[in-house]
């Protein structure tokens, strides 16, 4: 996905690595001896902030490369960001993009 | 003198394989909280202080030593008249303090997350006192007990791992289980390759322990660490084959395997043939793999399963020292059930009994004691924060993302 959004022109993001839980339920592990259950499982949230004529293009290019075809392949939100600043230079609008 | 010295050190290894060990299973937010330090220091303390002494000073009664060896007055730099006369007295002194340090911190394990403190150093000092001297003295005391009857154990198995397992049960069960634990809350172990390199120097560090029984460099350390590494590696392998059969091979098994191999043949080490480390291993990863489940099943918080693999694995290992030890390998010990010598057997149930039921009980007592006069129990909000912060008020990992 970070090549695919490269490709276009999208450099900067942010990851998070998060603990999630969809509709798997979880997953069972092996202790010592026996099993034990976990719901929450790594994930890694990516932030994008793109202007807003980019936005389907950049919606279609993720959920086309991070496609899996498999459970656990995750979400798109799109969100509304009404201000962004560049600390740096004190820019604003789609100029801190 | 080397050799003992060398042995020392080596049973040194476990002090920082048995630390890591414990670090990497519990919860992050109390991994500060595992008492072991504190006990490596007051343990350390109150042995040569008269722990020593009461454990193998002049005989009273067959129950403990007495205080002539107090303070270490005459234990000095020439050899004893009694214990290891080959070494000087100061060295099988400082042997024995790292048994009695480790006996003590493996309790600990028994009540991780959930207990206060100050009620742990107290609990501690007072069980070393009453529990762990006498039983030393039983077994390993000139005059003692059980060493009168002719019980064996070369390296600990009844005295640290049967005690300390039985008595970590005992303090679990008087403790009750962690906030969370009857639901089902996953107690994850939160760092593995801590626990990995824990286990593994833990496997170096009990030759030290195993071989160094031999109080002598020689032909018996020799057999004694060859043995020990044959158990470890079986029970290592057979756990790891029962995880296997279950769903997959784990580390955190394999690894548990291998400490319940270590343990089962602390007490044969020195008496048994080399080779039967391999069943004495392999029974050990079983029957402590299923008291491991069992333990689980029954939802009894003792969730480092002190009990399962130090307590079974101890009981397994002295019922095997009865069955497979042989005069040929050690002469101051004597034939096994295999032999043809069924009283052996006889004496190693009677040791194991005893101690089984002294640790058990007098632990449970002396932890509705210290329940009663200081608390054992941290509050509920403390647990809920980890006691980390609520006992230690300080941060395993200080960064934002815990």
């Amino acid at each position: 996905m970070k090549a695919a959004l490269e490709k276009i022109g999208i450099v900067g993001m942010t990851v998070t690595e998060v603990s999630g839980r969809g509709r798997q339920k979880g997953i069972a592990l092996q202790w010592r001896a026996g099993e034990y259950r976990v719901d929450f499982l790594p994930k890694l949230k990516l932030e994008i902030v793109v202007k807003d004529e980019d936005v389907d293009k950049v919606v279609r290019i993720m959920a086309r490369s991070a496609w899996t075809g498999k459970v656990g392949d995750g979400k798109i939100f799109v969100f509304l960001v009404k201000k962004a600043i560049r600390i740096r230079t004190g820019e604003s609008g789609e100029k801190a993009l | 003198m080397a050799p003992d010295l060398n042995g020392t050190s080596d049973a040194d290894g476990p002090r920082g394989g048995f630390i890591l060990w414990r670090y990497g299973k519990e919860e992050e937010c109390s991994f500060n909280n595992d008492d072991s330090f504190g006990i490596l220091a007051l343990v350390g303390i109150l042995w040569v202080l008269y722990g020593y002494s009461l454990s193998f000073g002049t005989d009273v009664g067959g129950i403990c030593g007495g205080f002539n060896w107090a303070g270490l007055m005459q234990v000095g730099q020439e050899p004893s008249s009694v214990y290891a006369t080959t070494v000087p007295h100061l060295a099988f002194m400082m042997f024995q303090a790292m048994f009695a340090i480790v006996t003590v911190a493996l309790i600990s394990g028994a009540v991780v997350e959930r207990i206060k403190f100050s009620a742990f150093l107290v609990f501690a000092a007072l069980w070393f006192t009453l529990v762990y001297c006498p039983v030393a003295h039983w077994v390993w005391g000139s005059g003692g007990l059980l060493a009168k009857l002719g019980t064996l154990d070369f390296a600990g198995g009844t005295v640290v791992h049967i005690n300390a397992g039985m008595s970590a049960l005992a303090l679990a069960m008087v403790l009750r289980p962690r906030k969370g634990f009857k639901e089902g809350d996953p107690m994850e172990p939160h760092n593995i390759p801590i626990v990995v390199i824990g286990a593994a120097l833990l496997w170096f560090g009990w030759f030290g322990f195993n071989g160094g029984s031999a109080l002598t460099s020689g032909g018996l350390a020799a057999s004694a660490f060859v043995a020990t590494n044959t158990a470890a590696a079986s029970a290592a392998f057979t756990w790891m084959i029962l995880g296997w059969v279950h769903r997959r091979p784990t580390i955190l098994g394999t690894v548990t395997g291998a400490v319940a191999g270590l343990v089962a043949i602390t007490p044969a080490a020195g008496f048994v043939t080399p080779l039967a480390g391999i069943p004495i291993g392999v029974v050990a990863a079983l029957i402590c793999y299923c008291c491991t489940l069992f333990r689980t099943k029954r939802r009894v918080d003792e969730s480092l399963d002190v009990w399962a693999v130090h307590g079974m694995g101890g009981i397994w290992g002295a019922i095997a020292t009865g069955i497979f030890a042989s005069v040929a390998i050690n002469s101051a010990g004597a034939d096994g059930l295999l032999l043809g010598n069924g009283l052996q057997l006889a004496k190693q149930v009677v040791g194991v009994a005893a101690v089984m039921v002294f640790a058990f009980v007098s632990t449970w007592i002396l932890g509705r004691v210290v329940d009663a006069v200081v608390g054992l129990r941290v509050k509920e909000e403390e647990e809920s924060v980890g006691l980390d912060i609520s006992q230690h008020s300080e941060r395993a990992y200080g960064s934002i993302s815990q």
